[in-house]
């Protein structure tokens, strides 16, 4: 946050209200270009409804968003995905009556390229994801492992700058999740950068170069990941004390 | 990534061909005036009607996801436009064409309202719409409120002229539609309105444009529903509205699209040739041809409830009109061309 113009996507004073219910109360949150940020904190701190409006899937109740430098704030997530801001769900929303191939194809075709450049681009996301031997099946027939693994290759699929992933290792068991994490740190690899919403919080830490932490709609701590896992504020969250009057 | 070991496969010998030979009943279909008789002319343009109903509804329903009960309201629309130009001066069968025209016309400024309606609301409120134009048309006096009037334009040609000609326009309009709808459903935007039926949050998160591609798809279902309506005016002659606005004539449209396999290309046309079927054997027996439909329907909901056509799919893995994509690699190892479970899942839901 301290050089803004280096900064791939701004999140500045984010508020997000349904009705009385405060979910999001002044939000600060930055990316860099190349990083990987990942989000952790209680169920209800609101860190999925920050993702939300991150992509565009919701509009915040006040506060501005910027990706490279320019305001998106009342873009809508299809005309933010195609700037390259792409996310994943936390529970997976698959094209159920489409193949896997087609539901990658969907996000692959949305940019102005050609045919055949999408057509690699899906192959190609579908290798990553390890999903090539069932690229033919219906996506309705797929099990959870792999209907997360869609959620990362669809999304993969439309070209991302900045992926948003929100609790893509959730509900997997360990070694499911490391297949995951090998996928993301190729994309690292390739300089796409990740906002990585997760609880599994060993896993966060193989792939993210910073931590930061939510609580009752604020952000509590933001730094280097061992030190905000650390930090006192951060272990209160977790471990309980007071009840912080959040949904 | 360059040189990649894999093709995507759209065509296949058995889809080739099944274009080709459904290419070659058109033509052989455009030259039936000249060999069929009278009555098969009349018969046919029925099913040319039937096709284009379920194709539009399949297209609406079974792709995009928009379940509506009102079409009537533009099979009605269709009609009473029609009337109306002709009246108004239009050679008969230039008012058929753009009834058909404005209708579509007309649903483009609707779509900004019903489609901010989901599901079952978008449902009924498309029955409420079509009540609402059976109101509106019927304040214009030319239509004489419920006596109705007719298309008594089309008294000029004699008897055999008409019905050739409307058999013509009918088979034009169908083919028309079809392959519109095929060429659309195979483009980009066709993997855009699957997936927002699948869904809508998801494709929109994936750089879909959902407004555009829903207002497209209903303006285009709503065009067909019109030509529909003005084609069997040209055949029926007579319009009364509460004829033409009825909901039965979505009912046979879900029916056909049901039956045949609803979010199959192939279903709707099977669906539409078992409806005329059924009709043409039973319709004489009343009431006991209307309890037949709903329980074949209800049949079809229980035991088939992808349809004929998606139970074929399913079964064989056979695709004669593919509008979807397929991976195959070119090497021999770990290739999913060979797994036969690859189309064989079941639908849930």
């Amino acid at each position: 946050m301290s050089h803004p113009t280096t900064m791939l996507l701004t999140a500045r004073d984010i508020h997000k209200r349904f009705g009385a219910l405060v979910v999001l109360e002044g939000v600060d949150f930055s990316v860099a270009h190349d990083e990987a940020v990942g989000i952790v904190g209680p169920n209800g701190a609101g860190k999925t409804t920050l993702l939300s409006i991150l992509s565009g899937a919701q509009p915040s109740s006040s506060g501005a968003v910027a990706y490279r430098e320019r305001d998106v704030t009342t873009l809508d997530s299809a005309a933010r995905c195609r700037l390259g801001i792409v996310r994943t769900h936390q529970i997976p929303r698959p094209f159920g009556g489409m193949t896997v191939f087609e539901n990658v194809f969907v996000a692959a075709a949305n940019g102005r390229c050609k045919r055949a450049e999408a057509y690699d681009r899906v192959v190609d996301a579908l290798a990553l994801c390890g999903m090539s031997e069932v690229a033919n099946r219906r996506a309705e027939t797929l099990g959870l492992l792999d209907r997360k693994r869609l959620e990362l290759a669809r999304a993969l699929g439309a070209d991302p700058g900045l992926l948003l992933l929100d609790e893509i290792g959730g509900g997997l068991t360990d070694a499911e999740a490391s297949e995951l994490v090998e996928a993301i740190q190729e994309l690292r690899r390739r300089r796409i950068a990740v906002v990585w919403i997760e609880h599994i919080v060993h896993i966060l830490l193989q792939v993210v170069d910073r931590l930061v932490c939510m609580d009752a709609g604020r952000v509590i701590a933001d730094g280097e990941p061992r030190a905000v896992m650390a930090d006192p504020a951060v272990v209160e969250a977790y471990l309980g004390g007071d009840v912080h009057g959040a949904a | 990534m360059s040189a990649s070991p894999f093709r995507v496969e759209r065509w296949t010998t058995a889809s080739r061909a099944s274009v080709v030979a459904v290419a070659l009943l058109i033509a052989a279909l455009a030259l039936g005036p000249g060999y069929f008789s009278d009555n098969a002319i009349d018969k046919l343009t029925t099913l040319f009607v039937y096709v284009i109903l379920a194709t539009m509804w399949n297209a609406l329903a079974g792709y995009a996801g928009l379940v509506s009960i009102g079409q009537q309201a533009f099979f009605g629309l269709g009609a009473y436009f029609a009337v109306r130009l002709a009246d108004g001066g239009m050679p008969v069968y230039g008012a058929l064409a753009s009834a058909a025209a404005l209708t579509g016309l007309v649903s483009w400024p609707l779509s900004y309202f019903m489609l901010r309606l989901r599901d079952g609301e978008f449902a009924i409120g498309m029955w409420v719409v079509a009540e609402l134009f059976h109101l509106l048309v019927n304040l214009d006096p030319l239509i004489q409120g419920e006596t109705g009037t007719s298309l008594v334009a089309l008294n000029r040609y004699g008897a055999f002229a008409r019905h050739a000609y409307t058999y013509w326009m009918a088979l034009a309009g169908m083919s028309f539609l079809l392959l519109l709808l095929f060429a659309l459903l195979r483009s980009r935007t066709g993997a855009g309105i699957q997936a927002i039926r699948d869904n809508e949050e998801a494709a929109a998160s994936v750089g879909v444009e959902v407004a555009r591609t829903k207002r497209l798809i209903f303006v285009l279902a709503a065009l067909g529903a019109g030509l529909a309506g003005s084609l069997w005016l040209a055949n029926a002659i007579t319009f009364q509205p509460k004829t033409y606005f009825s909901p039965q004539w979505t009912a046979y449209m879900i029916f056909m699209a049901l039956v045949g396999g609803l979010g199959t290309f192939e279903g709707a046309l099977i669906g539409a040739v078992i409806f005329f079927a059924i009709e043409a054997l039973f319709g004489a027996a009343g009431v006991w041809y209307l309890i037949g439909l709903g329980a074949t329907a209800l049949g079809f909901a229980l035991f088939l409830p992808r349809g004929l056509w998606g139970w074929v799919e399913a079964r064989y893995g056979l695709s004669l009109l593919p509008v979807g994509y397929r991976l195959r690699f070119k090497t021999h190892s770990s290739s999913p061309a060979q797994t036969p479970r690859l189309a064989a899942q079941p639908r849930r839901k």
